[in-house]
């Protein structure tokens, strides 16, 4: 597989793997003992009732919660180790759109990607929130957008990694397609398939089924399911 | 000097995270700010009320005033920056930009260096700009006034930089108002002193640079440590 943009691919591979994690919150241990490994290419869907750690699942995945137990190895190395190096090569969209009201959508995005150390130019920024469906809400602040326009606004990171502006080999993402109309969920699912033919990453939760499979060729994209 | 930019630029290019994160954190701050000027100018307009009452409760005299007036504004600077302290963190944590601050590729003590400067720019900078009208009502001479300003502006960045800690300590806290003012009011002591008693020592006639070389090595020792312990805390409260 070819590097893409500033990111080789080939000294390590780019391996996500959870090794005997456990998560307990309080007195309780919302779960144990969790080992999967998940290759270039691969989607993560991760499952649960309410309340079963989903969540927590996840922030640790991304270093923000460390495992009460066991560890999280990314090319063979535990995260805790790696800091900005491994944020660098990821994504996380939690369940808040991590956008500041008072802030338009263009300004938000390009925020997010200074923070990632990858400066981004005004035309592929304003691309991206097209791509999004944000065309004529480019420069309208946050807070007068609605909840969907929010969470398309948020994904618009994810469709700068088409035009290779902001590469990361990792996605995660919380409910990805909350309060997303059919055409943006097609728009998001498109989005993941094509991160995963580009040999990243993806893991996310869902309560719905993920409409990848609606695409034809879902065969291809290989598909782990870990119940939580 | 060419050679010299050429230089520099070719620094930034090798490590482009000092100043870019920092920056970048400080620009979207002052805009954010500069967008909600209700919340900046509450503060201010605070600070310029409680300094003002005194005067008004105390009555005319001069002497007594011109005493006591140091101590007055530093204290209602305090009180002042408390205020939008408060809210340094809590809104970042709120709409999930706090976590992405942590998973940034810039190391987060420099980005932590951003918001508290953008919030001594928001607060700190402009008390010390008003106090000069302040001291009208206190009769302070222009060199004493002088002396007050710029204890301010020495001062005031330090309780940011403290009142950084306490803001990240009780982020995502119920009640993180109070607490926080319990936690970080003690630590300011010592700049309240020695900033009021700049002023005081220069009524005396006495010299002032000791005062001020104590509130650099403040704003020196703060200026180092409070972003790291600061970062180290928003790491253990975002758990």
């Amino acid at each position: 597989m070819e590097g893409v943009g500033n990111y080789r691919v080939g000294q390590y591979p780019d391996i996500l793997e959870l090794r005997d994690v456990a998560c307990v919150r309080g007195a309780r241990t919302l779960f144990s003992g969790v080992t999967c490994q998940l290759r270039p290419g691969e989607l993560l869907r991760v499952r649960g009732a309410n309340g079963a750690g989903k969540t927590s699942l996840l922030r640790m995945l991304c270093g923000l919660l460390e495992p009460t137990q066991g560890q999280v190895l990314w090319r063979g190395q535990n995260i805790a180790g790696l800091k900005e190096e491994f944020s660098a090569g990821l994504i996380y969209l939690g369940h808040a759109a991590a956008l500041k009201d008072d802030l338009t959508p263009l300004e938000n995005l390009q925020v997010a990607c200074t923070l990632a150390a990858q400066p981004l130019a005004l035309a592929d920024a304003r691309r991206a929130l097209e791509d999004a469906g944000l065309r004529g809400h480019q420069n309208t602040q946050v807070r007068r957008l609605s909840q969907g326009q929010r969470r398309r606004s948020a994904l618009a990171l994810l469709a700068l990694a088409q035009t290779q502006v902001r590469w990361a080999p990792l996605w995660v993402l919380d409910e990805p397609f909350n309060a997303l109309d059919a055409d943006a969920c097609t728009w998001l699912a498109g989005l993941i398939k094509a991160q995963l033919d580009r040999a990243g990453t993806v893991v996310l939760t869902s309560h719905q089924d993920v409409p990848l499979g609606n695409s034809g060729d879902a065969g291809d994209a290989p598909h782990q399911v870990l119940a939580l | 000097m060419k050679a010299f930019l050429a230089a520099s630029s070719g620094e930034n290019a090798a490590f482009p995270g000092v100043l870019q994160g920092i920056r970048c954190v400080l620009v979207r701050d002052l805009r954010i700010a500069l967008r909600r000027r209700a919340d900046t100018l509450a503060a201010l307009i605070f600070f310029v009320m409680v300094v003002s009452l005194f005067p008004l409760a105390i009555g005319p005299e001069a002497a007594l005033l011109r005493t006591i007036a140091p101590g007055v504004v530093w204290v209602a600077a305090l009180l002042a920056s408390m205020l939008s302290l408060v809210r340094m963190f809590a809104d970042d944590y709120q709409d999930g930009t706090l976590e992405q601050m942590l998973l940034s590729a810039h190391p987060l003590a420099l980005l932590v260096l951003g918001k508290i400067a953008a919030h001594w720019l928001g607060s700190g900078l402009l008390l010390a700009l008003v106090s000069p009208l302040l001291a009208l009502q206190f009769d302070l001479s222009p060199a004493a006034t002088g002396v007050l300003v710029a204890s301010l502006l020495l001062g005031t960045p330090v309780l940011s930089l403290i009142g950084a800690i306490g803001a990240a300590l009780t982020v995502g806290l119920r009640g993180a108002g109070v607490l926080l003012s319990l936690l970080v009011l003690p630590l300011c002591i010592p700049v309240l002193i020695f900033g009021a008693g700049s002023v005081q020592a220069h009524h005396a006639g006495l010299d002032i640079s000791g005062y001020f070389s104590l509130l650099g090595a403040f704003l020196a020792l703060t200026l180092v440590g409070a972003p790291l312990a600061a970062a180290a805390a928003l790491r253990i409260a975002i758990e």
